[in-house]
C-alpha cells in the first residue's frame, strides 16, 4: 500500500466515522425529544423547532455532518469517485448498524443485519 | 405503523433524491464556470444558481423529514427503509441526466430493493422497555 492509498483510505475512514457520529447523535437527540407528531399536538410547531434547536446533541450532529461533507469533498479531490462514493456509503451502513446496537441500544436482529448487508452491497454496486 | 409515517418515509426518499439530482445539475453547470476543490471561492457563486438553490431547499426538506422519522423509528430501520432513494437517484440520473445504468447497477438496485423489503416487514421501533433491558444487561456484563 503506497502513500496515496494510505491517504485515500484515511480520508474514507474519516468520512465514515464523522457520518456515523452525525447519524447516531441526531438519532439520540430525536429519541430524547420524542415523536414530533405527539409533541406538536402539545406545544405546536414552534415548540418542536425550539426543542430541536436547543438540543446539544442535534447541534453536535450537524457539526459532524459538516465534517463528513468536507472530508468527502477532500476524498473526492484526491481519489476516484468510483472508489470513494461506494466505499463510504456501504461502510457507513455497516458502522451505523454496529453503532446503533452499542450507542442507541437498538435491537439489531438478524432481519436488520441482513437488510444492512443487502443495502450496503447494493449501494456499493449502484454507486459505481 | 400508521399511514402518516409511511408518507414521512416517502418524503425522505423524494426530498433526498430530487435534492441530490438538482444539486448535481446545478454543480455541473457551475463547473463550466470554474468551480473546483482548488477554487472554493467560486463555490459561493454556485449558490446563486437556481438549480443549486432548489436542491438546497429540497435537502433542507430532507433533513426535516429525516429527523421526524428518527423521532419515532430506529436508525437501523430508517436508513435501510429510505435507501430506496439510491434507486430513484440512479433512475433520475438515467432519465434526467442521460446517464447509463449498467448491469452491475441493476444488480445493485435488486440488492437494495431486497434489503428494503427485509427491513420494511419488521417493526419500526424498539420499545423503550427493550432499550432499558438492553442497557441493564450490558451494565451487568
Amino acid at each position: 500500500m503506497d502513500r496515496q492509498d494510505v491517504y485515500t483510505w484515511g480520508l474514507i475512514a474519516a468520512v465514515v466515522f464523522s457520518s456515523t457520529a452525525g447519524d447516531v447523535l441526531s438519532a439520540q437527540a430525536m429519541q430524547k425529544i420524542g415523536d414530533f407528531g405527539k409533541l406538536r399536538e402539545r406545544v405546536g410547531i414552534g415548540g418542536v423547532l425550539a426543542a430541536v434547536t436547543r438540543s446539544g446533541r442535534f447541534l453536535f450532529s450537524i457539526f459532524f455532518m459538516a465534517i463528513s461533507f468536507f472530508t468527502l469533498m477532500m476524498a473526492l479531490s484526491w481519489a476516484d469517485v468510483s472508489l470513494v462514493v461506494p466505499a463510504t456509503a456501504a461502510l457507513t451502513f455497516l458502522t451505523n448498524a454496529v453503532a446503533a446496537k452499542f450507542f442507541l441500544y437498538e435491537k439489531v436482529d438478524r432481519r436488520r443485519w441482513i437488510a444492512a448487508l443487502f443495502v450496503a452491497a447494493g449501494v456499493a454496486l449502484v454507486s459505481q | 405503523m400508521s399511514r402518516r409515517k409511511y408518507y414521512v418515509l416517502a418524503l425522505v426518499v423524494l426530498f433526498g433524491s430530487f435534492g441530490n439530482v438538482l444539486m448535481s445539475v446545478g454543480m455541473r453547470r457551475s463547473q463550466s464556470e470554474g468551480v473546483s476543490i482548488h477554487n472554493l471561492g467560486h463555490l459561493i457563486t454556485a449558490f446563486a444558481n437556481p438549480w443549486v438553490i432548489g436542491g438546497t431547499l429540497l435537502l433542507i426538506g430532507f433533513l426535516v423529514t429525516y429527523m421526524t422519522a428518527l423521532s419515532w423509528a430506529d436508525l437501523t430501520y430508517v436508513l435501510p427503509a429510505t435507501s430506496i432513494s439510491y434507486i430513484l437517484i440512479a433512475l433520475l440520473g438515467q432519465f434526467m441526466l442521460g446517464e447509463h445504468i449498467t448491469g452491475m447497477r441493476w444488480l445493485g438496485i435488486a440488492l437494495v430493493t431486497g434489503g428494503v423489503g427485509f427491513v420494511a416487514r419488521g417493526r419500526a421501533h424498539t420499545t423503550q422497555r427493550e432499550r432499558m433491558e438492553e442497557a441493564e444487561r450490558r451494565s451487568r456484563d
